[in-house]
Protein backbone atom coordinates (compact mmCIF):
# COMPACT_ATOMS: atom_id res chain seq x y z
CA UNK A 1 0.00 0.00 0.00
CA UNK A 2 1.68 3.33 -0.91
CA UNK A 3 1.59 6.46 1.38
CA UNK A 4 -1.71 8.44 -0.19
CA UNK A 5 -3.64 5.12 0.38
CA UNK A 6 -2.36 4.55 4.07
CA UNK A 7 -3.35 8.55 4.62
CA UNK A 8 -6.77 7.88 2.95
CA UNK A 9 -7.07 4.18 4.76
CA UNK A 10 -6.52 5.54 8.28
CA UNK A 11 -6.79 9.09 9.21
CA UNK A 12 -9.10 10.78 6.24
CA UNK A 13 -11.30 7.75 6.39
CA UNK A 14 -11.67 6.02 9.60
CA UNK A 15 -12.29 9.66 11.29
CA UNK A 16 -15.31 10.04 9.64
CA UNK A 17 -16.34 6.89 8.91
CA UNK A 18 -15.73 3.52 10.89
CA UNK A 19 -16.48 0.40 8.43
CA UNK A 20 -15.35 -1.67 11.64
CA UNK A 21 -17.72 -0.50 14.07
CA UNK A 22 -20.39 0.26 11.55
CA UNK A 23 -20.06 -4.07 10.45
CA UNK A 24 -21.33 -4.83 13.84
CA UNK A 25 -24.48 -3.29 13.07
CA UNK A 26 -25.07 -5.85 10.28
CA UNK A 27 -25.59 -9.28 11.58
CA UNK A 28 -24.81 -11.31 8.10
CA UNK A 29 -21.56 -10.04 8.04
CA UNK A 30 -20.50 -9.61 11.59
CA UNK A 31 -20.96 -13.29 12.34
CA UNK A 32 -18.18 -15.94 12.19
CA UNK A 33 -19.30 -19.00 9.81
CA UNK A 34 -18.04 -22.20 9.17
CA UNK A 35 -16.08 -23.23 6.59
CA UNK A 36 -11.89 -22.73 5.93
CA UNK A 37 -13.20 -20.78 2.69
CA UNK A 38 -14.01 -17.75 5.39
CA UNK A 39 -10.24 -18.01 7.54
CA UNK A 40 -8.62 -15.61 5.78
CA UNK A 41 -11.63 -12.70 6.78
CA UNK A 42 -11.56 -13.86 10.15
CA UNK A 43 -13.95 -16.64 9.68
CA UNK A 44 -16.46 -13.72 7.96
CA UNK A 45 -17.61 -13.30 4.50
CA UNK A 46 -16.46 -10.56 2.27
CA UNK A 47 -19.72 -9.20 0.86
CA UNK A 48 -19.40 -7.14 -2.51
CA UNK A 49 -22.72 -7.91 -4.28
CA UNK A 50 -23.98 -4.48 -2.85
CA UNK A 51 -25.54 -3.16 -6.13
CA UNK A 52 -27.43 -6.29 -6.15
CA UNK A 53 -28.90 -6.41 -2.71
CA UNK A 54 -27.37 -4.92 0.69
CA UNK A 55 -27.26 -6.38 4.14
CA UNK A 56 -29.48 -5.71 6.30
CA UNK A 57 -28.57 -3.89 9.78
CA UNK A 58 -30.29 -4.51 13.03
CA UNK A 59 -31.76 -1.11 12.89
CA UNK A 60 -34.29 -2.63 10.13
CA UNK A 61 -34.20 -6.21 10.79
CA UNK A 62 -35.62 -4.82 14.80
CA UNK A 63 -38.13 -2.31 13.25
CA UNK A 64 -39.92 -5.23 10.84
CA UNK A 65 -40.20 -7.67 14.27
CA UNK A 66 -41.53 -5.01 16.53
CA UNK A 67 -44.14 -4.24 13.67
CA UNK A 68 -45.45 -7.52 13.81
CA UNK A 69 -45.21 -8.02 17.39
CA UNK A 70 -46.82 -4.67 18.46
CA UNK A 71 -48.48 -2.59 15.61
CA UNK A 72 -49.39 -4.98 12.79
CA UNK A 73 -53.31 -4.45 11.42
CA UNK A 74 -54.46 -3.06 7.89
CA UNK A 75 -53.95 0.78 7.32
CA UNK A 76 -56.31 3.12 5.96
CA UNK A 77 -59.27 1.37 7.44
CA UNK A 78 -59.41 0.23 10.83
CA UNK A 79 -61.40 1.89 13.54
CA UNK A 80 -59.34 0.74 16.35
CA UNK A 81 -56.25 1.89 18.12
CA UNK A 82 -54.15 -0.12 16.37
CA UNK A 83 -55.03 0.21 12.88
CA UNK A 84 -54.86 3.88 13.63
CA UNK A 85 -50.81 3.23 15.01
CA UNK A 86 -50.85 1.03 11.93
CA UNK A 87 -52.16 4.05 9.58
CA UNK A 88 -49.60 6.56 11.46
CA UNK A 89 -46.25 4.30 11.21
CA UNK A 90 -46.98 3.76 7.03
CA UNK A 91 -47.32 7.66 6.66
CA UNK A 92 -44.56 8.70 8.55
CA UNK A 93 -42.45 6.28 6.45
CA UNK A 94 -44.01 7.99 3.73
CA UNK A 95 -42.78 11.51 5.28
CA UNK A 96 -39.21 9.88 5.97
CA UNK A 97 -39.16 9.09 2.65
CA UNK A 98 -39.82 11.92 1.03
CA UNK A 99 -37.60 14.35 3.43
CA UNK A 100 -34.74 11.83 2.96
CA UNK A 101 -34.78 12.64 -1.30
CA UNK A 102 -36.02 16.36 -0.55
CA UNK A 103 -39.59 15.45 -2.12
CA UNK A 104 -42.13 18.49 -1.89
CA UNK A 105 -44.65 16.77 -0.54
CA UNK A 106 -45.55 13.34 0.92
CA UNK A 107 -48.25 12.71 -1.53
CA UNK A 108 -45.32 12.94 -4.49
CA UNK A 109 -44.21 9.21 -2.89
CA UNK A 110 -45.86 6.46 -4.07
CA UNK A 111 -44.97 3.13 -2.59
CA UNK A 112 -44.18 -0.09 -4.56
CA UNK A 113 -42.59 -3.29 -4.78
CA UNK A 114 -39.05 -2.16 -5.74
CA UNK A 115 -37.85 0.05 -8.91
CA UNK A 116 -38.66 -1.94 -11.16
CA UNK A 117 -42.27 -1.34 -10.29
CA UNK A 118 -41.97 2.24 -10.04
CA UNK A 119 -40.72 2.20 -13.62
CA UNK A 120 -43.47 -0.27 -14.92
CA UNK A 121 -46.50 2.29 -13.23
CA UNK A 122 -45.47 4.75 -14.76
CA UNK A 123 -44.96 3.66 -18.12
CA UNK A 124 -48.65 2.17 -17.74
CA UNK A 125 -50.39 4.46 -15.86
CA UNK A 126 -48.80 7.87 -17.69
CA UNK A 127 -47.69 6.16 -20.99
CA UNK A 128 -50.70 4.58 -21.77
CA UNK A 129 -52.56 7.61 -21.41
CA UNK A 130 -50.26 10.52 -22.44
CA UNK A 131 -48.70 8.61 -25.41
CA UNK A 132 -49.76 8.13 -29.23
CA UNK A 133 -48.70 6.35 -32.35
CA UNK A 134 -45.37 7.97 -33.33
CA UNK A 135 -44.47 9.52 -30.24
CA UNK A 136 -40.91 9.44 -28.77
CA UNK A 137 -38.97 8.63 -25.97
CA UNK A 138 -35.52 8.78 -25.35
CA UNK A 139 -33.69 6.08 -23.10
CA UNK A 140 -29.87 5.47 -22.76
CA UNK A 141 -28.07 2.32 -24.02
CA UNK A 142 -26.47 1.55 -20.45
CA UNK A 143 -29.78 1.06 -19.26
CA UNK A 144 -30.87 -2.36 -16.79
CA UNK A 145 -33.67 -4.23 -18.26
CA UNK A 146 -36.28 -2.52 -15.71
CA UNK A 147 -35.48 0.48 -17.09
CA UNK A 148 -35.95 -0.79 -20.81
CA UNK A 149 -38.17 -3.76 -21.12
CA UNK A 150 -41.41 -1.53 -19.55
CA UNK A 151 -40.94 1.16 -22.67
CA UNK A 152 -39.92 -1.84 -25.13
CA UNK A 153 -43.50 -2.97 -24.21
CA UNK A 154 -45.38 0.48 -24.35
CA UNK A 155 -43.70 1.19 -27.46
CA UNK A 156 -45.11 -2.13 -29.03
CA UNK A 157 -48.63 -1.43 -27.60
CA UNK A 158 -48.83 2.39 -28.51
CA UNK A 159 -46.30 2.15 -31.56
CA UNK A 160 -44.06 4.53 -29.87
CA UNK A 161 -40.13 4.86 -30.76
CA UNK A 162 -37.28 4.59 -28.74
CA UNK A 163 -34.16 6.31 -29.15
CA UNK A 164 -30.80 5.58 -27.23
CA UNK A 165 -28.40 7.85 -25.93
CA UNK A 166 -25.05 5.88 -26.90
CA UNK A 167 -22.27 4.88 -24.28
CA UNK A 168 -18.86 5.48 -24.73
CA UNK A 169 -15.91 2.90 -24.74
CA UNK A 170 -15.16 4.57 -20.88
CA UNK A 171 -18.65 3.52 -19.87
CA UNK A 172 -20.19 7.38 -20.08
CA UNK A 173 -22.85 8.76 -22.31
CA UNK A 174 -22.01 10.44 -25.88
CA UNK A 175 -23.32 14.15 -25.17
CA UNK A 176 -22.45 15.16 -28.57
CA UNK A 177 -25.65 12.65 -30.12
CA UNK A 178 -27.88 13.81 -27.71
CA UNK A 179 -29.48 17.11 -28.91
CA UNK A 180 -29.91 15.29 -32.34
CA UNK A 181 -32.48 12.25 -30.50
CA UNK A 182 -34.50 15.13 -29.38
CA UNK A 183 -37.13 16.52 -31.84
CA UNK A 184 -41.21 17.26 -31.61
CA UNK A 185 -42.39 14.09 -31.33
CA UNK A 186 -39.99 13.22 -28.00
CA UNK A 187 -42.29 12.87 -24.81
CA UNK A 188 -40.25 11.66 -22.30
CA UNK A 189 -36.86 10.84 -21.63
CA UNK A 190 -36.27 7.94 -19.00
CA UNK A 191 -32.73 7.12 -17.82
CA UNK A 192 -30.43 5.89 -15.15
CA UNK A 193 -28.49 8.03 -12.51
CA UNK A 194 -25.78 5.75 -12.13
CA UNK A 195 -25.22 2.51 -14.18
CA UNK A 196 -25.16 -1.11 -12.08
CA UNK A 197 -22.47 -1.97 -14.93
CA UNK A 198 -20.17 0.65 -15.38
CA UNK A 199 -20.74 2.81 -11.99
CA UNK A 200 -20.84 5.49 -13.84
CA UNK A 201 -23.31 8.45 -12.54
CA UNK A 202 -24.75 10.33 -15.06
CA UNK A 203 -24.75 14.00 -15.26
CA UNK A 204 -28.59 14.51 -15.33
CA UNK A 205 -28.90 17.58 -14.20
CA UNK A 206 -27.95 19.10 -17.50
CA UNK A 207 -30.09 16.66 -19.52
CA UNK A 208 -32.94 17.28 -17.41
CA UNK A 209 -32.52 20.99 -18.42
CA UNK A 210 -32.44 20.52 -21.60
CA UNK A 211 -35.40 17.85 -21.59
CA UNK A 212 -37.40 20.79 -19.65
CA UNK A 213 -36.28 23.10 -22.43
CA UNK A 214 -38.41 21.03 -24.18
CA UNK A 215 -41.06 20.60 -21.62
CA UNK A 216 -40.48 16.95 -22.00
CA UNK A 217 -40.57 15.21 -18.72
CA UNK A 218 -37.53 12.90 -17.32
CA UNK A 219 -37.71 9.50 -15.22
CA UNK A 220 -34.51 8.77 -13.43
CA UNK A 221 -33.76 4.76 -12.61
CA UNK A 222 -32.04 5.85 -9.05
CA UNK A 223 -31.71 2.26 -7.86
CA UNK A 224 -27.79 2.59 -7.80
CA UNK A 225 -27.38 6.04 -6.66
CA UNK A 226 -29.91 6.59 -4.32
CA UNK A 227 -28.51 4.22 -1.91
CA UNK A 228 -24.92 5.95 -2.38
CA UNK A 229 -25.18 9.72 -3.08
CA UNK A 230 -27.29 12.27 -1.86
CA UNK A 231 -29.85 12.38 -4.19
CA UNK A 232 -32.52 15.93 -3.88
CA UNK A 233 -35.37 15.67 -6.40
CA UNK A 234 -36.29 19.19 -6.06
CA UNK A 235 -32.03 20.42 -6.84
CA UNK A 236 -32.46 17.61 -9.74
CA UNK A 237 -35.87 18.37 -10.83
CA UNK A 238 -36.45 15.27 -12.10
CA UNK A 239 -40.13 14.67 -12.82
CA UNK A 240 -40.41 10.81 -11.76
CA UNK A 241 -37.57 9.13 -9.55
CA UNK A 242 -37.76 5.11 -9.13
CA UNK A 243 -35.26 3.45 -6.40
CA UNK A 244 -35.81 0.45 -4.30
CA UNK A 245 -35.27 -0.24 -0.47
CA UNK A 246 -32.85 -3.58 -0.50
CA UNK A 247 -30.41 -2.07 -2.14
CA UNK A 248 -30.37 0.78 0.58
CA UNK A 249 -30.23 -1.43 3.83
CA UNK A 250 -33.75 -1.98 3.80
CA UNK A 251 -36.08 -4.93 3.24
CA UNK A 252 -36.92 -6.93 -0.27
CA UNK A 253 -40.34 -6.10 -1.76
CA UNK A 254 -40.92 -2.07 -0.94
CA UNK A 255 -39.56 0.30 -3.21
CA UNK A 256 -40.24 3.69 -4.09
CA UNK A 257 -41.99 6.43 -6.89
CA UNK A 258 -41.58 9.73 -6.48
CA UNK A 259 -43.15 12.14 -8.94
CA UNK A 260 -43.85 15.68 -8.95
CA UNK A 261 -47.48 16.47 -7.82
CA UNK A 262 -48.81 17.76 -11.26
CA UNK A 263 -47.83 14.21 -13.18
CA UNK A 264 -49.48 12.06 -10.53
CA UNK A 265 -52.30 14.06 -10.81
CA UNK A 266 -52.78 13.83 -14.44
CA UNK A 267 -52.00 10.24 -14.41
CA UNK A 268 -54.21 6.94 -14.69
CA UNK A 269 -54.56 4.34 -11.67
CA UNK A 270 -52.21 1.79 -12.20
CA UNK A 271 -53.88 -1.63 -10.87
CA UNK A 272 -58.00 -1.47 -9.64
CA UNK A 273 -58.61 -2.60 -6.23
CA UNK A 274 -59.57 -1.74 -2.75
CA UNK A 275 -58.02 1.43 -1.09
CA UNK A 276 -57.12 3.21 -4.42
CA UNK A 277 -60.85 4.20 -4.56
CA UNK A 278 -63.04 6.87 -3.95
CA UNK A 279 -66.66 6.05 -4.76
CA UNK A 280 -67.62 2.74 -6.11
CA UNK A 281 -70.21 1.34 -8.29
CA UNK A 282 -71.27 -1.26 -10.11
CA UNK A 283 -70.30 -0.25 -13.69
CA UNK A 284 -67.69 2.74 -12.19
CA UNK A 285 -65.62 4.14 -9.83
CA UNK A 286 -64.24 7.21 -8.85
CA UNK A 287 -60.20 7.46 -7.83
CA UNK A 288 -58.46 8.22 -4.54
CA UNK A 289 -56.12 11.05 -4.28
CA UNK A 290 -52.14 10.52 -4.70
CA UNK A 291 -50.81 8.81 -4.05
CA UNK A 292 -53.25 6.51 -2.71
CA UNK A 293 -54.39 6.21 -6.34
CA UNK A 294 -51.86 4.06 -7.11
CA UNK A 295 -51.36 1.94 -4.19
CA UNK A 296 -54.07 -0.63 -5.02
CA UNK A 297 -54.68 -3.10 -2.43
CA UNK A 298 -53.22 -3.88 1.20
CA UNK A 299 -49.60 -2.17 0.60
CA UNK A 300 -46.39 -3.61 2.25
CA UNK A 301 -46.84 -1.47 5.43
CA UNK A 302 -43.99 -3.52 6.90
CA UNK A 303 -41.60 -3.08 4.34
CA UNK A 304 -42.40 0.76 4.20
CA UNK A 305 -41.53 1.13 8.06
CA UNK A 306 -38.49 -0.88 7.58
CA UNK A 307 -37.44 1.14 4.88
CA UNK A 308 -37.62 4.43 6.57
CA UNK A 309 -35.57 2.51 9.13
CA UNK A 310 -32.98 2.31 6.79
CA UNK A 311 -33.09 5.99 5.82
CA UNK A 312 -33.10 6.90 9.70
CA UNK A 313 -30.11 4.61 9.99
CA UNK A 314 -28.49 5.61 6.60
CA UNK A 315 -28.81 9.09 8.04
CA UNK A 316 -27.52 8.45 10.99
CA UNK A 317 -24.27 8.08 9.64
CA UNK A 318 -24.96 10.94 6.88
CA UNK A 319 -25.03 10.38 3.29
CA UNK A 320 -22.22 12.63 2.79
CA UNK A 321 -20.31 10.62 4.75
CA UNK A 322 -21.06 7.47 3.19
CA UNK A 323 -20.53 8.80 -0.30
CA UNK A 324 -17.12 10.35 0.61
CA UNK A 325 -15.81 6.69 1.79
CA UNK A 326 -17.03 4.68 -1.08
CA UNK A 327 -15.19 7.46 -2.93
CA UNK A 328 -11.99 6.30 -1.78
CA UNK A 329 -12.51 2.44 -1.26
CA UNK A 330 -13.29 2.67 -4.87
CA UNK A 331 -10.32 4.33 -5.76
CA UNK A 332 -7.74 2.40 -3.95
CA UNK A 333 -9.76 -0.83 -5.39
CA UNK A 334 -9.33 0.32 -9.20
CA UNK A 335 -5.91 1.07 -8.11
CA UNK A 336 -5.16 -2.20 -6.49
CA UNK A 337 -6.74 -4.19 -9.30
CA UNK A 338 -5.09 -2.59 -11.45
CA UNK A 339 -1.87 -3.60 -10.69
CA UNK A 340 -3.09 -6.87 -11.68
CA UNK A 341 -1.51 -7.71 -15.12
CA UNK A 342 -4.34 -9.17 -17.55
CA UNK A 343 -7.43 -7.06 -15.67
CA UNK A 344 -10.08 -4.87 -17.78
CA UNK A 345 -12.39 -2.72 -16.44
CA UNK A 346 -15.62 -2.09 -18.04
CA UNK A 347 -16.28 1.23 -17.38
CA UNK A 348 -13.50 4.18 -16.13
CA UNK A 349 -15.63 7.31 -15.51
CA UNK A 350 -14.12 10.38 -14.10
CA UNK A 351 -17.32 10.26 -11.85
CA UNK A 352 -18.24 7.08 -10.77
CA UNK A 353 -19.48 4.67 -7.64
CA UNK A 354 -18.68 1.96 -6.22
CA UNK A 355 -19.83 -0.78 -8.70
CA UNK A 356 -16.35 -2.07 -10.20
CA UNK A 357 -17.41 -4.87 -13.42
CA UNK A 358 -14.07 -6.12 -14.58
CA UNK A 359 -12.52 -9.13 -16.51
CA UNK A 360 -9.09 -11.12 -15.62
CA UNK A 361 -7.08 -12.94 -18.76
CA UNK A 362 -9.43 -14.74 -20.37
CA UNK A 363 -11.20 -16.41 -17.04
CA UNK A 364 -14.66 -16.74 -17.60
CA UNK A 365 -16.08 -14.38 -14.89
CA UNK A 366 -18.64 -17.88 -14.11
CA UNK A 367 -15.22 -19.79 -13.24
CA UNK A 368 -13.76 -16.47 -11.75
CA UNK A 369 -16.94 -15.72 -9.40
CA UNK A 370 -17.07 -19.66 -8.48
CA UNK A 371 -13.17 -19.01 -7.47
CA UNK A 372 -13.93 -15.94 -5.36
CA UNK A 373 -16.65 -17.97 -3.98
CA UNK A 374 -14.08 -20.57 -2.72
CA UNK A 375 -12.00 -17.22 -1.19
CA UNK A 376 -15.23 -16.39 0.63
CA UNK A 377 -15.78 -13.57 -1.37
CA UNK A 378 -19.34 -12.88 -2.94
CA UNK A 379 -19.32 -11.14 -6.23
CA UNK A 380 -21.87 -11.29 -9.26
CA UNK A 381 -21.40 -12.54 -12.62
CA UNK A 382 -23.07 -12.61 -16.03
CA UNK A 383 -24.78 -9.85 -17.52
CA UNK A 384 -26.01 -7.74 -14.79
CA UNK A 385 -29.50 -7.42 -16.22
CA UNK A 386 -27.97 -5.53 -18.97
CA UNK A 387 -27.79 -8.01 -22.30
CA UNK A 388 -27.46 -4.68 -24.70
CA UNK A 389 -24.47 -3.39 -22.69
CA UNK A 390 -22.90 -7.00 -22.77
CA UNK A 391 -23.82 -7.05 -26.85
CA UNK A 392 -22.05 -4.03 -27.52
CA UNK A 393 -19.18 -4.61 -25.83
CA UNK A 394 -19.14 -8.28 -26.90
CA UNK A 395 -18.51 -10.17 -24.20
CA UNK A 396 -20.47 -12.62 -22.81
CA UNK A 397 -20.56 -11.56 -19.34
CA UNK A 398 -18.28 -9.71 -16.73
CA UNK A 399 -17.71 -9.92 -13.09
CA UNK A 400 -18.59 -7.12 -10.53
CA UNK A 401 -17.33 -6.40 -7.46
CA UNK A 402 -19.69 -4.06 -6.40
CA UNK A 403 -19.15 -1.75 -2.43
CA UNK A 404 -21.08 -0.84 0.39
CA UNK A 405 -19.98 1.79 3.13
CA UNK A 406 -19.37 -1.26 5.65
CA UNK A 407 -16.80 -2.98 3.19
CA UNK A 408 -12.98 -2.15 4.28
CA UNK A 409 -9.86 -1.60 2.35
CA UNK A 410 -8.83 -5.17 4.11
CA UNK A 411 -11.54 -6.54 2.44
CA UNK A 412 -10.23 -5.46 -1.36
CA UNK A 413 -7.08 -6.25 -0.19
CA UNK A 414 -8.50 -10.01 0.12
CA UNK A 415 -10.10 -9.92 -3.36
CA UNK A 416 -7.04 -8.69 -4.91
CA UNK A 417 -5.15 -11.73 -3.07
CA UNK A 418 -8.07 -14.09 -4.18
CA UNK A 419 -7.72 -12.35 -7.83
CA UNK A 420 -4.07 -13.19 -8.28
CA UNK A 421 -4.34 -17.02 -7.28
CA UNK A 422 -7.35 -17.18 -9.83
CA UNK A 423 -4.88 -16.38 -11.80
CA UNK A 424 -2.62 -19.08 -11.14
CA UNK A 425 -5.10 -21.76 -10.72
CA UNK A 426 -6.97 -21.16 -14.61
CA UNK A 427 -3.88 -20.31 -16.59
CA UNK B 1 -19.75 -28.51 -1.14
CA UNK B 2 -16.15 -27.47 -2.06
CA UNK B 3 -14.89 -26.15 -5.12
CA UNK B 4 -12.74 -28.49 -5.63
CA UNK B 5 -15.27 -30.60 -6.54
CA UNK B 6 -16.76 -28.83 -9.47
CA UNK B 7 -13.20 -27.83 -10.61
CA UNK B 8 -11.10 -31.23 -10.23
CA UNK B 9 -7.37 -31.97 -11.98
CA UNK B 10 -8.90 -33.54 -14.94
CA UNK B 11 -11.32 -30.87 -15.57
CA UNK B 12 -9.03 -27.86 -15.84
CA UNK B 13 -6.69 -30.23 -18.04
CA UNK B 14 -9.35 -30.94 -20.43
CA UNK B 15 -10.30 -26.63 -20.19
CA UNK B 16 -6.60 -25.92 -20.39
CA UNK B 17 -5.85 -28.65 -23.28
CA UNK B 18 -8.97 -28.87 -25.60
CA UNK B 19 -9.21 -32.47 -26.74
CA UNK B 20 -10.36 -31.95 -30.48
CA UNK B 21 -10.37 -28.23 -30.62
CA UNK B 22 -10.73 -26.90 -34.08
CA UNK B 23 -12.28 -27.04 -37.22
CA UNK B 24 -13.31 -30.11 -39.76
CA UNK B 25 -12.20 -28.71 -43.42
CA UNK B 26 -14.04 -31.84 -45.27
CA UNK B 27 -17.54 -31.93 -45.72
CA UNK B 28 -19.39 -32.63 -42.44
CA UNK B 29 -22.14 -31.84 -39.93
CA UNK B 30 -22.31 -28.41 -38.43
CA UNK B 31 -24.72 -27.49 -35.60
CA UNK B 32 -24.40 -24.41 -33.38
CA UNK B 33 -25.33 -24.00 -29.75
CA UNK B 34 -25.72 -21.37 -27.35
CA UNK B 35 -26.51 -20.65 -23.73
CA UNK B 36 -27.82 -16.57 -24.36
CA UNK B 37 -28.33 -16.68 -20.52
CA UNK B 38 -24.41 -16.79 -19.61
CA UNK B 39 -23.03 -16.08 -23.45
CA UNK B 40 -21.65 -19.61 -23.78
CA UNK B 41 -21.40 -20.61 -27.80
CA UNK B 42 -20.43 -23.83 -29.17
CA UNK B 43 -19.89 -24.87 -33.09
CA UNK B 44 -19.73 -28.37 -33.82
CA UNK B 45 -18.56 -30.48 -36.76
CA UNK B 46 -18.95 -33.65 -36.99
CA UNK B 47 -18.05 -36.69 -39.16
CA UNK B 48 -20.74 -39.58 -39.66
CA UNK B 49 -19.31 -41.99 -42.04
CA UNK B 50 -21.81 -44.76 -44.02
CA UNK B 51 -22.01 -47.09 -41.56
CA UNK B 52 -23.16 -44.32 -39.34
CA UNK B 53 -20.11 -44.44 -36.93
CA UNK B 54 -18.79 -41.43 -35.67
CA UNK B 55 -15.62 -40.41 -37.31
CA UNK B 56 -14.61 -36.76 -36.00
CA UNK B 57 -15.91 -34.38 -34.13
CA UNK B 58 -14.46 -30.80 -33.32
CA UNK B 59 -15.62 -28.28 -31.81
CA UNK B 60 -14.90 -24.46 -31.33
CA UNK B 61 -16.37 -22.66 -28.32
CA UNK B 62 -16.08 -19.78 -25.74
CA UNK B 63 -17.14 -20.06 -22.34
CA UNK B 64 -16.26 -21.45 -18.80
CA UNK B 65 -14.41 -24.03 -17.59
CA UNK B 66 -16.94 -26.20 -17.04
CA UNK B 67 -18.68 -25.85 -20.19
CA UNK B 68 -15.60 -26.18 -22.54
CA UNK B 69 -13.90 -29.19 -20.37
CA UNK B 70 -17.48 -30.86 -21.05
CA UNK B 71 -17.03 -30.29 -24.78
CA UNK B 72 -13.99 -31.81 -24.88
CA UNK B 73 -14.95 -34.95 -23.24
CA UNK B 74 -17.71 -35.00 -25.10
CA UNK B 75 -15.79 -35.74 -27.87
CA UNK B 76 -13.32 -38.07 -26.61
CA UNK B 77 -16.87 -40.06 -25.58
CA UNK B 78 -18.36 -40.50 -28.63
CA UNK B 79 -15.44 -40.43 -31.80
CA UNK B 80 -15.87 -44.49 -32.81
CA UNK B 81 -19.17 -44.52 -31.61
CA UNK B 82 -22.05 -45.67 -33.80
CA UNK B 83 -24.74 -43.01 -33.18
CA UNK B 84 -27.08 -44.92 -31.38
CA UNK B 85 -24.42 -45.75 -29.18
CA UNK B 86 -23.62 -42.29 -28.87
CA UNK B 87 -26.90 -41.31 -28.44
CA UNK B 88 -27.04 -43.46 -25.40
CA UNK B 89 -24.02 -42.18 -23.73
CA UNK B 90 -25.84 -38.42 -24.39
CA UNK B 91 -28.82 -39.26 -23.10
CA UNK B 92 -27.44 -40.82 -19.93
CA UNK B 93 -24.99 -37.97 -19.04
CA UNK B 94 -27.73 -35.58 -19.19
CA UNK B 95 -29.89 -37.36 -17.22
CA UNK B 96 -27.00 -37.46 -14.24
CA UNK B 97 -26.76 -34.20 -14.44
CA UNK B 98 -31.16 -33.19 -14.42
CA UNK B 99 -29.97 -34.92 -10.99
CA UNK B 100 -32.38 -38.31 -13.15
CA UNK B 101 -30.05 -40.96 -12.80
CA UNK B 102 -27.58 -41.13 -9.99
CA UNK B 103 -24.01 -39.64 -10.67
CA UNK B 104 -21.76 -42.71 -10.05
CA UNK B 105 -23.51 -43.58 -13.86
CA UNK B 106 -20.58 -41.51 -14.76
CA UNK B 107 -17.38 -43.90 -13.07
CA UNK B 108 -17.55 -46.02 -16.29
CA UNK B 109 -16.97 -43.15 -18.52
CA UNK B 110 -13.42 -42.42 -17.93
CA UNK B 111 -12.79 -38.86 -17.35
CA UNK B 112 -16.38 -38.10 -17.06
CA UNK B 113 -16.36 -38.91 -13.55
CA UNK B 114 -15.05 -35.55 -12.85
CA UNK B 115 -18.06 -34.26 -13.80
CA UNK B 116 -20.20 -35.71 -11.45
CA UNK B 117 -19.64 -32.75 -8.82
CA UNK B 118 -21.79 -30.43 -11.68
CA UNK B 119 -24.89 -32.01 -10.20
CA UNK B 120 -24.11 -30.15 -6.55
CA UNK B 121 -24.20 -27.24 -8.96
CA UNK B 122 -27.30 -26.77 -9.82
CA UNK B 123 -26.76 -23.11 -11.73
CA UNK B 124 -23.84 -25.19 -13.56
CA UNK B 125 -25.58 -27.66 -14.66
CA UNK B 126 -26.43 -25.96 -18.35
CA UNK B 127 -22.72 -25.15 -18.41
CA UNK B 128 -22.04 -28.56 -18.65
CA UNK B 129 -24.65 -29.78 -20.87
CA UNK B 130 -24.03 -27.37 -23.54
CA UNK B 131 -21.94 -29.68 -26.13
CA UNK B 132 -23.53 -32.38 -25.39
CA UNK B 133 -27.27 -30.74 -26.68
CA UNK B 134 -25.23 -29.41 -29.51
CA UNK B 135 -24.10 -33.23 -30.35
CA UNK B 136 -27.53 -34.51 -29.30
CA UNK B 137 -28.73 -32.11 -32.28
CA UNK B 138 -26.01 -33.19 -34.74
CA UNK B 139 -26.76 -36.76 -34.70
CA UNK B 140 -30.54 -35.92 -35.21
CA UNK B 141 -29.96 -33.72 -38.26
Amino acid sequence: MSEAQFQIKNKNILRNLDPYKLRQDFPLISKKLEGKKYNSNNGHLVYLDNAATTQKPNAVIRALMNYYENDNANVHRALYELGDRATQKYEESRKTVAQFINAKHAREIVFTRGATEAINLVASAWGRKHLQAGDEIILTEMEHHSNLIPWQLLAKEKKLTLRFIPFLNNGTLNFSRVKSLFNERTRLVAMTHMSNVFGTINPVRGLIRMAHSRCIPVLLDGAQSVPHIPVDVQYLDCDFLAFSGHKMCGPTGIGVLYGKQEYLDAMDPYQGGGDMISSVWLEKATWNEIPYKFEAGTPNIAGAIGLAAAIRYINEIGMEKITRYEQALTTYAILEMNKLPGIRFYGIAPERGGVISFSLDNIHPHDMAQFLDSQGIAVRAGHHCAQPIMRKLEIPATTRASLYFYNTFEEIDLLVAALKKAKEFFN
Amino acid sequence: MEFEDLYQEIILDHYKHPRNAGEIKRECTSVEHENPVCGDHIKLMVVIDDDGIVQDVKFIGTGCAISMASASMMTEQVIGKSKTEAMKIIREFVEVMRGDESPDALDEHGDLTALKGVVKFPVRVKCATLAWHAMKNALNT
